[in-house]
């Protein structure tokens, strides 16, 4: 069964739509790209897919699993306050109040080794302590990164995750990605970053005004909207 | 000086209002922390004279179980305020404004025209910048406000991680757990409960200032926010001792007071927090 499949979706604010008719599934190993121009309507699909937004027609599923877990997700970085007072470590572990079975007063040691596990995976466990504030943009994103790695592993849902961030810590930070994708966790990336979609990709969906695309990287360089998309 | 301290402690109101006092401050400073974060620093400012306004027409119809009344007002308010999303027509500060002017207004209209007593400038006053009330309270009031605090003071620390997280971030625990909602309106209900019974002491123009200097005094000094939440606890509790005892000492006004050592402790931590490097 698909982590997500959609069918059909039309998503907008209150009952004004902005996007309709996206159709597409999410499997595991999958690195889906969501690319198009600002405005066609691509965070509000995110918020439909985390559940911030309801979706307006059509189908939404989502695997068991998923349910259970949710979806590990990735703010764009603006959303995210940066003068919040909070060591690395706080903010990693509220990654694991998702997969709580039951509710518990504190952090459980299993969380406590989650989030250690986490921060390892990323390189941040040396800075546990530092305090979000004095952070640069490379480690907030891991720092983030991490967060939603104590909530699942099985779908990684990232919102333009490299915008602003200097060369180096944009290749840091998708040399990351890559390796978790290449362990079977899905991925689903917002992008204006069209270099990383030919290199990363294994499926596109492009949203347009009047078009929509999804299907695999090989099959989105075939259709007209990648070459039109480009020139632009 | 100490005698004289003394003497007056010997006195049960005393007492009293220093109990009272310290745990409203306990519990100010508590969501305060969360408060300034969210960005709704005047929040305590917005429902104080929301419940200025409703004990003014309380008042007015002569119930009984006034307190319920007003409570119960201000939570559905909070509520209102708190559960604002970003495509909401009215919005945070505007939100705030809109509510708090208007409650103001409507309290101090009802109080004029329907007058009970003789002295209603006096009354006003007192809502408004608090009053002796906080030494003349019934034991009955110690009561409520003594389980009311201790309840508050439960939920947070039951629900710390989840406040936490709904603070950081409240659209990520919405994408990852169902209940991020039921949190934010959880936090909405407390505040509610404890502006409304800090209004006998620091009076409603005040009480922004139990909210919010402890909170920031506090993320002066450390950044991290557990260290925040228990130094802004601490801090809120020493200036209301030293508030009230002052008060009662030199015969100020006991809210103003109050404010005035809040207010010197946070200049005191801006500096410290500058000569920190932080």
């Amino acid at each position: 069964m698909s982590l997500i499949s959609c069918k059909n979706l039309a998503v907008g604010y209150g009952n004004e739509v902005v996007a309709k008719n996206i159709t597409f599934n999410v499997d595991k190993g999958m690195y889906l790209c969501i690319i198009g121009e600002n405005g066609v309507g691509k965070s509000t699909l995110i918020k439909t897919i985390l559940g911030l937004n309801r979706e307006l027609d059509g189908q939404l599923v989502f695997s068991d699993e998923i349910i259970k877990e949710g979806i590990g997700y990735l703010p764009q970085n603006t959303f995210v306050r940066k003068d919040f007072p909070a060591t690395v470590k706080e903010i990693v572990l509220t990654g694991t109040l998702a997969s709580a079975d039951k509710f518990r007063l504190f952090y459980s040691k299993a969380d406590r080794q989650r989030a250690q596990k986490a921060m390892e995976l990323l390189g941040i466990e040396d800075i546990g302590e530092c305090c979000f504030r004095n952070l640069s943009g490379g480690q907030c994103q891991r720092v983030l990164l991490a967060r939603a790695l104590c909530s699942t592993d099985r779908l990684l849902l990232l919102d333009e995750p490299v915008a602003g961030l200097d060369p180096a810590a944009t290749e840091n930070f998708y040399e990351i990605v890559s390796k978790l994708n290449k362990n079977g966790t899905a991925v689903i990336m917002v992008s204006h970053d069209l270099a990383a979609v030919d290199e990363f990709a294994t499926h596109v969906m492009f949203l347009g005004r009047t078009d929509f695309f999804f299907g695999t990287k090989a099959a989105y360089k075939e259709t007209e909207i990648s070459s039109l998309w480009r020139e632009r | 000086m100490i005698d004289n301290l003394i003497y007056f402690l010997g006195f049960p109101f005393v007492r009293h209002a220093l109990v009272v006092g310290v745990l409203i401050s306990l519990c100010s400073a508590l969501l305060g922390v969360t408060l300034v974060l969210k960005r709704y620093s005047f929040i305590g400012d917005g429902l104080s004279h929301v419940a200025f306004g409703a004990m003014a027409v309380g008042t007015v119809l002569n119930m009984t179980g006034n307190m319920f009344f007003v409570m119960g007002v201000t939570i559905v308010c909070a509520v209102f305020l708190l559960s604002k999303t970003g495509n909401a027509i009215l919005k945070g500060d505007a939100a705030i404004a809109v509510i708090s002017v208007g409650a103001l207004a409507v309290g101090y209209m009802v109080m004029n025209i329907f007058s009970t007593s003789a002295n209603v400038t006096g009354d006003i006053c007192s809502t408004l910048f608090g009053s002796v009330s906080i030494l003349t309270l019934k034991s009955s009031d110690v009561l409520l406000c003594i389980i009311s605090s201790l309840t508050v003071i439960a939920v947070f620390i039951i629900f710390y991680n989840r406040i936490f997280a709904v603070t950081f971030d409240e659209n990520f625990l919405k994408a990852t757990t169902k209940r991020a909602g039921t949190y934010n309106t959880l936090i909405a209900v407390i505040t509610a409960v404890i502006i409304v019974l800090a209004m006998n002491l620091v009076g409603s123009l005040l009480i922004s200032a139990l909210v919010i200097f402890p909170a920031l005094s506090a993320m002066r000094l450390s950044g991290c926010f557990k260290r925040v939440v228990i130094l802004a606890a601490v801090i809120s509790t020493v200036c209301t001792l030293i508030g009230i005892l002052a008060a009662i000492l030199l015969d100020t006004p006991v809210g103003a007071t109050i404010v005035m050592a809040d207010l010197a402790v946070y200049i005191i931590c801006v500096i410290a927090g500058k000569a920190a490097g932080r």
